[in-house]
């Protein structure tokens, strides 16, 4: 679940530079707000609302446009390298049976956003699910059954006002460590990653340049890692000191603000990524999303995809190349199958001859393998001897 | 098989002689057999004799009524004397009986004028209120009581009759002139019966009550008042203050009577000739067809009756079976129609939906008959049993026997799944469902004397089913027509719970006027699912105030059930006061029905 943030922050697009405007109070609350901006969500919101009272008085079908947000209306930006949304858009309906109850929680939660951005708060997606929670009078009917509910319009409420969520004040949970040889600016506070114990800095959920800055970088590179378990080996191994580099880490797939915190490393401070992820489908996929960007937030993409970021491993050759015991294998079950196959005909992945073998190669062995399974050769075997290793041959699918 | 000896064994046995065996054979009476063998007649037990008991006399007062002319106003009283002892009095206002035919046709059995005609009538044989009292008599000893008057001059006469059943003969007790009972007859004629027998009073299923209630749904055109024997007053009103027509005579068809019958009907003719027989004493044979009946049996018109016997019988009966002969008369038959049917069963039955249909008369075994069936449906019928049908042959209610009866049947064989109604296999549909199933005939095929069970006859099956469905079919674009109107106003209920949301956001976004926009949007939601009420039903038809149906005059919708009260489990369970004034209430609602098409 997600926490309350003290922070308050709004983003611009990276381009901006003059924007961060941090004020530090005294001991009191810090807070950084961006009016500009603020003002422009407030008006989105009300351009909205108030084209859905008009047409109300007129006796006409009450309706507003959301972009459409699947596969069928996305595109691959075969020169910019990243998933782009498509124009296709669906109408929501308040006299449709099916649309009805989501139209107005559309209404609830807009109404909910320009209450935080009047009071100039943030609050978690939890936190939005709770403010627009109440029994509708008259009824028994609550008009939230659970957060996935209000997560889900959110997204929508997003892309229809063209507003991305950390404008709407809204923030995900919180997911994601790093460490290495970086200092940063969060918030005010300076932070030394190279000084996070064993737990690491938690990267936060909105990385915008007005609330996150960097400062002091001597790192070479990034690495990133799939899971806190494989994080947590490198960090006690120190190895970001002796390799010189910074380590992240995103629970599995990672969330916005991970992505966002490593587009901005890679552009702004140029360092190149790679990624260290297991051997199965969902493992090529969370590269997918850091490389090309992912199919729901496809409208971020150009503010989070790295075109750029590397696959280091675990390739399926490594099964034969590192002579693994077979207890490391992992069977595929029919669902990794179809999702292998599903992921091999992804444009971006489509025209790639050296993807196509790995994931031709994963489907013949019949097994995946996790990180993890080096440790059955040393328990520092990954970061002493793999990813050494790797990096000096610079075998990386790209 | 060796044909020598005898078995020596049989000698052990008294052997009877022929003259031995002549000394105990002798006539057995009518009234002998039926008394050891009530259960025939509906006796068998202390509370289906009192029901039958009840029943009969009824029956005769209807009958009675109707043929003179009278609307019948019926009164009951059920007097407990002892725990299982019971004072039967039913009075009537019809014509009376004059005092000489008074102890035959209550004290005799098998008297009557209904049995050697064919007429539709409820009473068939003139075994009925002879065999009451005869069970009366036999139970407690006690005779019965006959009081009639037969004009408002004339003196009322009382009669005290008991039966000499070896004899099948009534013996008078007393008889009397009564002046001071004339207040007992109102309209100055009626007849008033008083049996004292064994009964037993129970309330429910095939009781007393349920039979009067039956009986008022078939006879919408009498007033029964029942006076219970807890000495409650129930009052069945009148619902329609028209008599049915009186059902014509008819002769027997040729193709409806047997070898056996065709030989009786010779000997007892007044014709001489063959000819005239044919062509007088049947119905739809003329000189022509005579003529060619008697060809087809070698014989001419002018053949004497004297001389045709049991071969020439035979003859005549083949040729009848070959020759083509028109369907009998159907106008002997009156059914209820279906406005009247309409009106009983809205007048005793709390359902929402009501459908009658009256089918074409049609002929089994050369008896002419007519079938007419009618639905209630919902409101406050019981909505987890399996449906009731009320079963009636020439408007009498039967209670007994139902899984016998060629109605049920008709009801199981009918596929109702089809018209939106739960239907276990090979048995009747369940849901909140009345049945009613009404069979006129001149001649009701009884399985049994206690008139109990229609007999299976394909023709009358196929009649009945066909009703059926017809009746189905209403039903099955009423419910159709509910569940959409129920999917519509769910629909719209649902706009307007979000409405009020969506105003009061957006008064809180743009400062909108909340109580303007709400008003705007639900008129928008009104109108829309206005719209759809308005969409074609299944059948192409605009459904639109009551759509198809509103224009089907045999069909009644009610509204408004709000004032209906809970049902007890069993369809006509409780009888209280209270039910028969909102049944009433409710039959001034849109009573649009009209006698069924033909």
């Amino acid at each position: 679940m997600a926490k309350k943030k003290t922070s308050k922050k709004t983003t611009k697009k990276k381009t901006s530079k003059k924007v961060p405007v941090i004020k530090l109070g005294k001991k009191t609350v810090k807070r950084i707000v961006d009016k500009k901006r603020d003002a422009a969500t407030v008006k989105k919101i009300e351009t909205l609302t108030s084209s859905i009272v008009k047409k109300s008085l007129a006796q006409k079908e009450p309706t507003f446009e959301i972009p459409t947000r699947s596969v069928s209306n996305m595109k691959y930006n075969k020169k910019k390298r990243i998933l782009e949304m498509g124009s296709n858009t669906q109408t929501r309906s308040l006299f449709n049976l099916g649309q009805s109850r989501k139209f107005m929680q559309s209404l609830l939660l807009a109404k909910g956003c320009k209450d935080l951005i009047a009071a100039e708060k943030t609050l978690s997606l939890r936190g939005m699910y709770y403010m627009g929670l109440h029994t509708i009078p008259g009824t028994k009917e609550k008009t939230f059954n659970d957060q996935g509910e209000s997560d889900g319009i959110l997204e929508d409420l997003e892309v229809s006002l063209d507003g991305l969520r950390e404008e709407l004040h809204i923030f995900a949970k919180k997911r994601g460590t790093m460490v290495g040889n970086i200092t940063v600016v969060d918030n005010g506070d300076e932070i030394n990653c190279r000084k996070m114990g064993s737990g690491g800095y938690a990267i936060p959920s909105i990385c915008e340049p007005n609330v996150m800055q960097f400062k002091n970088c001597d790192a070479d590179f990034i690495l990133h890692v799939e899971k806190d378990t494989v994080w947590g080996r490198f960090n006690e191994d120190r190895f970001w000191e002796t390799h010189n580099c910074i380590l992240t880490e995103g629970s599995g797939q990672p969330p916005r603000g991970v992505r966002r915190m490593l587009h901005r490393m890679h552009k702004e401070l140029k360092l190149p990524v790679y990624c260290l992820l297991d051997c199965d489908p969902w493992g090529h996929y969370i590269y997918s999303v850091i490389k090309q960007g992912s199919i729901n937030l496809a409208f971020e993409s150009e503010r989070m995809a790295i075109p750029d970021a590397k696959f280091m491993g675990i390739r399926s050759k490594d099964y034969d190349r590192l002579d693994l015991s077979d207890d490391v294998k992992i069977e595929l079950n029919d669902r990794d199958i179809t999702r292998a196959k599903q992921i091999a005909a992804y444009p971006w992945f489509e025209g790639k001859r050296e993807w196509q073998r790995e994931i031709k190669m994963m489907l013949n062995n019949g097994f995946k393998m996790e990180v993890e399974s080096l440790i059955t050769k040393d328990i520092s075997y990954v970061t002493e001897e793999y990813v050494p290793q790797r990096l000096k041959e610079g075998d990386f699918l790209d | 098989m060796p044909k020598t000896k005898t078995p020596s064994k049989k000698k052990t046995r008294s052997s009877a002689t022929a003259e031995t065996m002549a000394a105990s054979q002798r006539d057995i009476s009518v009234s002998e057999f039926f008394a050891k063998n009530r259960h025939l007649l509906g006796f068998d037990n202390p509370r289906k004799a009192m029901l039958t008991a009840i029943k009969e006399a009824v029956d005769n007062a209807l009958d009675a009524c109707e043929e003179g002319g009278i609307l019948p106003h019926i009164y009951i009283r059920v007097l407990q004397i002892n725990e299982s002892r019971f004072k039967l009095t039913i009075r009537d206002n019809g014509p009376g009986i004059v005092r000489a035919q008074i102890e035959n046709i209550f004290g005799k059995l098998l008297y009557g004028s209904k049995f050697h005609r064919l007429k539709m009538s409820r009473g068939q044989q003139g075994i009925g209120i002879s065999a009451a009292g005869m069970y009366g008599l036999m139970t407690t000893g006690k005779p019965l009581i006959i009081i009639s008057k037969i004009g408002k001059r004339k003196p009322a006469h009382e009669v005290v009759l008991k039966m000499d059943t070896s004899k099948n003969r009534p013996t008078v007790i007393s008889d009397s002139e009564h002046p001071e009972d004339d207040a007992l007859f109102e309209d100055g004629h009626g007849t008033q019966v008083t049996i004292e027998l064994e009964g037993k009073y129970q309330k429910g299923r095939q009781s007393i009550d349920e039979y009067l209630e039956q009986t008022a749904i078939a006879n919408p055109h009498a007033r029964i008042t029942y006076v219970t024997p807890t000495n409650e007053t129930l009052e069945f009103p009148r619902a329609i203050e028209e008599l049915p027509e009186e059902p014509k005579e008819i002769k027997p068809h040729p193709k409806g009577i047997e070898l056996g019958t065709l030989i009786q009907m010779i000997e007892r003719t007044e014709q001489r000739q063959l000819g005239g027989f044919l062509a007088k004493d049947f119905c739809r044979v003329g000189a022509t067809k005579a003529r060619e009946i008697c060809k087809g049996a070698g014989m001419t018109g002018q053949t004497w009756i004297k001389t045709v016997g049991h071969a020439e019988a035979e003859k005549l009966y083949e040729s009848i079976q070959k020759t083509r002969i028109i369907a009998p008369n159907t106008d002997c038959l009156v059914p209820i129609g279906s406005k009247a049917l309409l009106a009983g069963l809205l007048k005793e039955v709390k359902a929402e939906f009501f459908a009658a249909s009256t089918r074409p008369p049609n002929v089994y075994r050369g008896n002419p008959f007519q079938i007419e069936v009618a639905i209630g449906f919902g409101g406050g019928l019981g909505r987890d049993d399996s449906a009731k049908v009320l079963r009636f042959a020439n408007r009498v209610p039967l209670l007994y026997s139902q899984s016998s009866c060629c109605s049920f049947k008709a009801v199981a064989e009918t596929s109702w799944k089809n018209y939106g109604l739960t239907q276990p296999k090979n048995s009747i549909p369940s849901g909140p469902l009345v049945v009613m199933i009404h069979m006129v005939s001149v001649w009701v095929p009884f399985t049994s004397e206690s008139k109990e069970a229609i007999a299976d006859y394909d023709e009358i099956r196929k009649e009945m089913k066909l009703a059926l469905q017809e009746c189905g079919r209403k039903l099955g674009t009423y419910l159709r027509r509910r569940k959409r109107m129920a999917r519509e106003s769910e629909r719209r209920s649902v706009f307007e719970r979000y409405i009020g949301e969506i105003s009061r956001c957006c008064n809180s976004i743009v400062g909108a006027d909340t109580d303007k926009l709400y008003k705007a949007l639900l008129k928008q939601a009104k109108q829309r699912t206005d719209e759809a009420d308005a969409h074609l039903d299944d059948e192409g038809q605009v459904v639109d105030n009551g759509g198809s149906l509103g224009s089907d005059e045999g069909v009644i919708i009610v509204d408004e059930l709000q004032d209906i009260p809970d049902q007890d489990d069993t369809l006509f369970g409780k009888t209280t006061k209270n039910k028969r004034k909102t049944t009433k209430k409710r039959t001034k609602k849109k009573t649009t029905s009209r006698r069924g098409k033909k």
